[in-house]
Parts: C-alpha cells; structure tokens; sequence
C-alpha cells in the first residue's frame, strides 16, 4: 500500500506515532430459502437440529447438490462489489474435525472463489472518503453451533446452521483506523442489504468479522498480523482493533515482537486473547471436492442478474445531490438503509426536496431513534409525512403546528388534512383577525411599545404575545408584518 | 429342471413371464442355497423375510401381465449400497449399528424395475482391497478351489461377496462398485462377468464414498447379458449426484448380439508387463484371435503413461478417501467409543472403528494433502491423470473402438497369502484395471479360461467414454468363443 498516511489516523504511543493497519474478512449469511448444498431450510429460531437434511448430517453416501440461487447471490453481490466474476469457479474441501462439522470438512472455494478484485467506497465523516479494495468472494459452507449448556458432562450440537451459504468477503489491508473499519462494515452491510443478499443481522450472526491486525511506524513495512475471530458487532469490531493496536505497540514499544496467531476479543474484558498460534494453526488439507463439478456459468447468466440489480447506495445518494440538492450528508444519511431511502423519495416526489429531507431525517428518524424503531415501523407513512410538508408549503399550518400535527399522526394516526380541519389547527392568515388581536396587545402594554422604539428585539416579545393569543394559528409573517407597522419599526 | 438357483438371469426372466416358475419358488431357491452357503461368508446380512414379500408382489404383477425388467429376480447387493431399514457396514466396524432411513439411487432402480433383495454382501472394509480380507466382518472363501486343493481361495475385492455370491449362484447377480478394479478384479477371479461403467453413468447417491473421482458402481453376473440388463436398470442420471450424466442410457440387452466386425480392438504394448506369467499372455493372444475371428481388425497401440497409473492412483484415491472417511467420528451414528474429551473419542472411535487398510490410506491420504507435500503428490497424481486420460483419447481418435487388455496379472491367490506381505504387492493386482478408473471409462471383465490349475481367468475390454455397448458386443464374442467354462464344484454344502 502507497496510500499517504493521514497523520490524524495515527495512534500515539509511548514511545512513538504508530499507524495500525486492518484488513477484514467478513463472512455474510446468503438470504436464501435453502442450504448452499442441501434443501433443508435456513430460517432462524427453529428448533435444534430442525432443519437438517441427509447432507447436512454427512450421513453416508449423501452427495452436494449446489443451491443455483445461492450462486446468484454471490454474483450479485459480486457485482455490488463492483467486482470481477470468475464465470469458472471450484468448491473445495477444508478439512479439520470438529463436532459442529459432520463432514470432517467445510466446502469452501480455495485458489478459485466466483468472485474476484473488486472494491467499496467508504464514506467517512467530515466529508473524506476512501476506496477499500475487495481480494475476493467466495462461497461456502456454515459449520453447526455446539450447545455447551445442556448437560453437565456432554455437549450438544444443533445443525441448523450446518451447510447454510455463506460468503466471504476478503478485503485488503486498506484500512487505517478503528473507525475506518467500522465504516466499511457498515457500507458494506448497506450494500449487502440493498442487494438483498444478507440481511445483515448481526445479532443473528449472519454477519460476522474475522478482523487482521497489525502496526507499524509510518512509512515501514507492514508489520506481523493478529487476526480477531468472529467478532459480531460493529461496535466490538471498533474495540477489538483498538484494543489490539494498543496490546500490540505495548510489545513493540517494549522490545518484543508480535506472533502471528488467532485472537478471541472478550468484549467483557475488554481484552483480546490468544486462541492458537501459527505453529497450531491446522493444516486444512484443502483440495477440489470430488463430489462437485467446477462451477461455471456463462456471461449472459452474469448480465441477467446485473440487469435486475437495484440501485446502489452510491449512485443513490449522487441522484439525491443532484435531483433533490441535498447535502452529501443528508443524502448519505438517508441512502444508508434502502427502506429509508425510499420512503425520503415517497416524500419528496414532487415537493421540496431539502424540506422533505429536514422532516424525513429531524422529526421521523428522530422520532423513530428515540422509540428504538426501524424505518419498517414508521407509524407515519412516506403520504401523511408528505401531507404534512404540503400544508407547511401552502401555509395551512407553521412550522411548530406542524409539529405537534406531526404528533397527532404519530400517535393517533389519521390524513394530515382532516386532522388540522377537524381541530382547528388552521393558521390564520386572515389579517382582520391578527389586527385585531395585535391591536389588543398594543393597547395593553403602552411602556412596552413606546421601549420598542428604542429596542426594536421587543418585537419577538409582542409576536409571542399575538401567537400564545391566537393559539398559535396566526401565521407568523403576517404578524410580524403587521407588528412592525403598528410600533414603527423598520 | 436343474436348480432354478443355476438359471442365468435372462433365462431366469424369460421362464417367470412364461410362468414356468413363480417368483417366490425362484426366491425360494436361492434363500436356500445362501442358508447353505455361510461357509463362503457371502453375504453379511440375509433378508429372506423380505425376499419373499418382493417375490410375492413380483408375482401378483407378473400375474396381472405387468412388471417391470427385472421382475422377480433375486440380487444381491454389496453392502456399500445404503438399503432402507437393513443394516449398512461396509464392512466396517465403524457403521455397526447403522441403518439407514434411505435407498441407494441403484438400488432403488433395481426394485422399480421388480427386482428382489435376498440380502447384503460382503467387501473389503470400504471396498479397500483386492481380496475381500479386509472386511471387518471375516473373509470371502471364493466358491472356486484349485485343482485336487482344499485351500481356501480369495474371491478377490472389493467386491469379494458379490462376486462369490454370483459364482456360487447365491443370486442372478449382484450390485458391485469398482474404485480401481474393484468389479473386474473379482469377476476375473471367480469366473464371473463384472461391468465398470463409464463414471458419470450410475448415481453415487447412497453408496458409502471411497473415492469419489473414481468409485462407480456396475453389476457382476454369470454371462454378458446378464450383466448388460442389469447395468441397464442400475443406470440413469440423477440429479441428487451432480457427476452423474444427463445421457439416455441405450438398450444394452440389444448390443449384446451386434458382434465385432468392422471394429478395431487395440492391444496396448505397456500391458505386457515384466513377470507376465505366460498363461496370461497365451490368454490375451487367444482373446485377440477370437475377435479377429469374429471380424475384427487388431492392432497393437500405446499408452505410453500406464506404468504410472498405480502409484498416481494410489495418491489421488486414499486422499479422497481421507476425506471421505472424516465423516465417521463417533458423533452421529455407527460406533462410539468414549473418551475424555472429543479428541480422545474421535481417537478412540477411529482407532476402534477402522481396519489395518484402511488406517493405512487415511493416513497415505492425509499425508499427500498435507502442506509441503501436496504439490509434490496429489498435484502431480492429478497431472499423470490428465495423461493417462489424453493416452486413451489418442488412441480412440486413432480409430480404435475398444481395449483388449488381460483383466489381472494372476489367476486368484490363496486366502492369507497376500494379506501379510507389503502391502504394495495387493494393490499390484489392480494394474491393469486402475488405468480404467483413471480416465473415467467403462471396463468389462469376462471369463476367457481356467489357468493350470483350474482357476478362472478373465480378460478385460475398454472402451469409449459412454459406449459401454461395444464392451457387451465385444464382451459376448469373447464369451461365445470361450465356450462352457468349468464351474465351482459345490464343496461348501
């Protein structure tokens, strides 16, 4: 890697500035109704062992069968990734023992994976963004889980999970930062969730992280790697790395040297800790599974899938720039989940995009935030939120009626229009009536208006005074308008 | 009427649909002959009771005027093929206990078409052998003994109780799979015939894996044409094995009559190996007589790379097998043996579990696929592969229609013979079958005479990718012109 160091990035230590650098492997849970080899179901939450087929228990003689859809998966995402698709690829077979493993060996993709280089433009704060480049995706096989709570003396193993497609999505070591790295998980969940092919649940464990890591001075060679297993959110993801930067420039600072080898982070301890070292690292016997066929497919398979591809958040937020003149900001808020995206584009058709973003991204996600909603829980649809924008527009009803309207829906529901009919919310423009209450104020306070002379602010004062007597409904511009004339103020 | 045990399998058939005989006395005949049979240690599991339930629905429909191609004939099936509710070893202390909850694809292509299962029938543990001594459950004796001997004779392997099953007439024929020679070799030595098909041709599905590159399964039976009906019922795609191939399988039965003439046989010059005994040469001569007899054309080709087959095939078939084995760890089913943690179990049970043999190839096989190692051994063995392969191409584009080859450099050894000595000297035994497995194409072993000492002999034929026709048109001449072999004297009744 040639790119500049970006002095902010680095990590002071005792002795030194030292820059970590972070390559990820992220293995992603392909949505799919079945297996990658198998038709047993993927669905989560069902009972042990629920879903498992002949395959999936290696019982003997059972042979893979590989899930087409799976394999468009891939593509897809392999495409989203903007990356090479190798339209010939080989399933190989990893081979190590474990309980949860009831083949003796993963079907993984080694020297072969379907998908090649390829890379992921991560937006960062403040405005920077980096391109983190993608190694490859490949397909493979999940193990089964081991139930160590059971029973006092045996473990248990659920194969639920045993052969659901996963791929996994090798980056290269472009990352700089803890946050960087949080960064591109999360643009590549958005990604995978746009696409439609992970959902990204994190909390289920269909997206996970293997994190490498390692430090070194600015401008020196690449230092030794750790890699942080399975790491399962991108909150831990951020503190394994710093916490392993931190462990390892201990070391170096201290003369020692750093072994290659596989690192749990225990989020409790705040610690990582050695899980085995290169010297036990199994030796997986990797070679081309006989029971499989080179997978290959052809080019107009290729250009089928990318043709039905939906737009991606990039060229998302771009259009929402350009069409809506939103700020990159605002548009990347909204293009970061493809339901809000598309509810902020409900709304803003045919209305005032900024506006529409303001009251999508302050008041919904505000209020949504607060509640520990997602967009697909909104109690206000993308048409009344609309609705409400109008009747600001048309001056029906200000910005802080809108507000509490905006409550009312919420809450209570019902069309935005009617509501404000039905209560009386209707700003009022008529300026008899404002004159009138005007009038009365000034009337009621002569000391006032003759300071209002000199100090020409007390005009907020005499505007609250209108709009707490006209219930808030006096539109605001034809009071201030009126004030001013009334109490000679320019 | 002779024994109806001693009928061929198409006279078999042609007598139940003129009703000569029922299905269940055709049952009946060879429930018996196995009960008195145990001595050859055929099969591992008899299932009469179900025998004779399938023989009675056989002749309810062939009363009815139905049924299929092979209704009512009893098979055996080697016990490498899963079977629904009947206990699956392959021969394998480590399966004890398992039963399967599904049908083999072959062997549920044989009960489609009215075949009846008379039982299971041994094999070299995981068919890693050739000569049926490695099965955890004791040798095959071969029916066959040498002339004025009562020593016991090996029946050959893997397919060991298959082939002495059939040649003992303890069923019309029987289910067998060939990895390296594992239908020919034992066909060769008990004087029965015994078809690889072209791999791809037969499902996997449901067969116990050695090797999945290699292994293929074919049947073994008393004549050519047996042979070729059964093969047409084991045969078919099937979509649950992705290498199986999505080609119709032809009227097999019909090629056996077409003859040889016109075709050109190739006789490869790196077959005649040093130490040939001279009874096998003679064999292989008079083999090729007969077909140019029959019309046709010989010529002597090369196959320059056989001489490497063997020890490449013994790189890439015991790596696949130690992978395939990975599965039998003592977690889900067969043996147990516990231990203080998993480790310790999974040590124990394979420990336990595996046989001498098969011990020895997973550790050749991991050992080849290890880091450092592999590019040396498997990478290379998958290169030799890919020669031995375009050899055979080559001499197909040069217009041969098929191999003539002797099917094993000896006649049948005795039982222990072999078993103690290195181990290299067993697998020699596959020389000349191995190539077969190599390049994917059909074999036919067919018996051509009787060594010196009474011993079967058996040559074999090769042929094109998918034309297992032309070996039973070949094979039939070869078979007619062999005349009426000797067979075993019953000594074991």
């Amino acid at each position: 890697m040639t790119a500049p160091v970006n002095p902010k990035k680095l990590i002071k230590g005792g002795l030194h500035d030292w820059e970590v650098v972070i390559g990820m492997e992220i293995h992603a849970q392909v949505t799919s109704r079945s297996k990658l080899f198998s038709g047993a179901a993927t669905a989560f939450g069902a009972e042990p062992n629920a879903h498992v087929s002949l395959v999936d228990a290696a019982m003997p003689g059972m042979l893979p069968v590989i899930n087409e859809e799976c394999v468009a998966q891939a593509v897809r995402t392999g495409l989203g990734l903007k990356a090479r698709i190798n339209l010939r690829s080989v399933f190989d077979r990893k081979n190590y023992f474990y309980p949860d493993l009831p083949q003796g060996y993963q079907i993984s993709q080694y020297k072969d994976p379907i998908v090649g280089e390829g890379e992921v433009l991560v937006d960062l704060p403040e405005g920077e963004s980096i391109t983190v480049g993608i190694e490859r995706l490949h397909l493979e096989q999940d193990a089964g889980k081991s139930l160590h709570d059971q029973s006092p003396t045996q473990s248990f193993v659920d194969l639920n999970r045993s052969g659901v497609a996963l791929m996994e999505i090798v980056s290269r070591p472009d990352l700089r930062s803890s946050e960087e790295a949080r960064a591109y998980v999360t643009k590549l969940r958005t990604i995978l969730r746009y696409l439609g092919t992970c959902d990204g649940d994190m909390e289920k464990g269909n997206l996970r992280a293997d994190v490498n890591v390692s430090v070194r001075r600015p401008g020196e060679p690449l230092g030794t790697r750790c890699e942080i297993k399975n790491v399962n959110s991108i909150r831990f993801i951020g503190q394994a790395i710093e916490t392993e930067a931190r462990r390892q420039i201990a070391i170096l600072e201290d003369g020692g040297r750093i072994g290659q080898e596989t690192r749990l982070f225990d989020p409790g301890k705040g610690e990582t800790r050695s899980m085995r070292s290169k010297e036990e690292a199994h030796d997986y016997r990797y070679f081309p599974d006989p029971d499989l066929l080179p997978l290959e497919f052809d080019q107009a398979f290729v250009d089928g899938l990318a043709a039905g591809l939906p737009e991606l958040p990039d060229a998302k937020k771009a259009r929402f720039v350009s069409d809506f003149g939103l700020s990159p900001y605002d548009a990347g808020v909204l293009v970061a989940e493809r339901a809000s995206a598309d509810y902020y584009e409900a709304v803003a058709k045919g209305r005032d995009g900024k506006l529409a973003a303001n009251w999508v991204i302050n008041e919904l996600f505000g209020r949504l935030n607060k509640e520990g909603k997602g967009i697909e829980e909104t109690p206000v649809s993308a048409a009344q939120l609309g609705a409400i924008v109008d009747l600001i527009v048309e001056g029906t009803i200000s910005g802080k009626i809108a507000k509490d309207l905006f409550e009312i829906v919420w809450s209570e529901g019902g069309d935005p229009r009617a509501v404000v009919e039905e209560r009386g919310m209707k700003q009022v423009t008529d300026t008899g009536a404002i004159e009138a209450a005007v009038d009365a104020i000034i009337a009621g306070n002569p000391d006032k208006v003759a300071q209002a002379k000199e100090k020409p602010t007390l005009l907020g004062w005499f505007v609250g005074q209108t709009m707490k007597a006209t219930g808030g409904k006096a539109n605001p511009a034809a009071v201030n308008a009126l004030l001013k004339a009334k109490l000679g103020i320019e | 009427m002779s024994a109806l045990n001693e009928l061929t399998l198409a006279e078999a058939r042609d007598g139940l649909k003129a009703r000569s005989f029922s299905a269940r006395e055709l049952t009946q005949a060879h429930v018996d002959a196995i009960a008195e049979a145990r001595a050859l240690n055929a099969y591992l599991v008899e299932t009469p009771e179900r025998a004779l339930a399938m023989a009675d629905a056989s002749d309810a429909r062939l009363a009815a005027g139905e049924g299929g191609p092979l209704e009512g004939l009893p098979l055996g099936i080697k016990d490498l093929f899963c079977t629904e509710g009947v206990a699956t070893t392959a021969a394998s202390r480590i399966l004890e206990g398992f039963t399967p909850h599904y049908e083999s694809r072959v062997s549920e292509n044989l009960w489609r078409d009215g075949a009846v299962m008379l039982g299971k029938l041994n094999l070299d543990e995981f068919a890693m052998g050739s000569s049926n001594e490695t099965s955890a459950y004791g040798d095959v004796i071969s029916p066959w003994r040498r002339n004025g001997s009562d020593a016991a004779i090996v029946p050959g392997g893997s397919s060991g109780g298959s082939a002495a099953a059939v040649a003992a007439r303890l069923c019309l024929g029987a289910t067998a799979t060939d990895t390296g020679g594992s239908i020919r070799q034992p066909a060769a030595f008990t004087g029965t015939v015994g078809i690889k098909p072209t791999y791809g041709r037969c499902s996997r599905w449901g067969i116990v894996a050695f090797a999945s590159s290699l292994d293929q399964a074919g049947p073994i039976a008393r004549t050519v044409r047996d042979s070729a009906i059964l093969l047409g019922s084991m045969a078919g795609h099937d979509p649950r094995d992705t290498t199986s191939v999505d080609i119709a399988v032809p009227d097999f039965e019909a090629a056996v009559s077409r003859g040889v003439k016109g075709l050109t046989i190739g006789i490869p010059r790196e077959y005649r190996v040093e130490g040939m005994p001279a009874e096998i040469q003679a064999l292989w001569d008079r083999g090729a007589e007969w077909l140019k007899a029959a019309g046709a054309t010989i010529r002597e080709i090369s196959l320059p790379h056989t001489k490497l087959a063997l020890p490449a095939y013994y790189i890439v078939a015991p790596a696949e097998a130690s992978s395939n084995l990975a599965r039998y760890d003592g977690v889900r089913y067969g043996l147990r043996v516990p231990g203080k943690d998993i480790v310790s179990m999974y040590e124990n049970t394979r420990a336990a579990g595996f046989g001498r043999e098969v011990k020895r190839r997973i550790m050749i096989g991991t050992y080849v696929l290890s880091a450092g190692y592999y590019d040396a051994y498997y990478v290379r063995a998958q290169k030799i592969r890919t020669l031995i392969k375009r050899d055979f191409e080559t001499a197909y584009a040069e217009g041969v229609d098929a191999i003539l080859t002797p099917a094993t450099p000896s006649a049948a050894f005795g039982i222990g013979e072999k078993a103690s000595a290195d181990p290299v000297e067993m697998y020699l035994n596959d020389v000349f079958t191995v190539t077969v497995n190599m390049a994917g194409l059909p074999g036919i072993a067919m018996p051509a005479g009787l060594d010196a000492q009474g011993l079967p002999l058996g040559l074999q034929l090769i042929g094109r990718p998918f034309d297992e026709e032309t070996l039973f048109a070949a094979g039939q001449v070869i078979e007619e012109a062999a005349g009426v072999l000797a067979r075993p004297k019953v000594w074991w009744a």
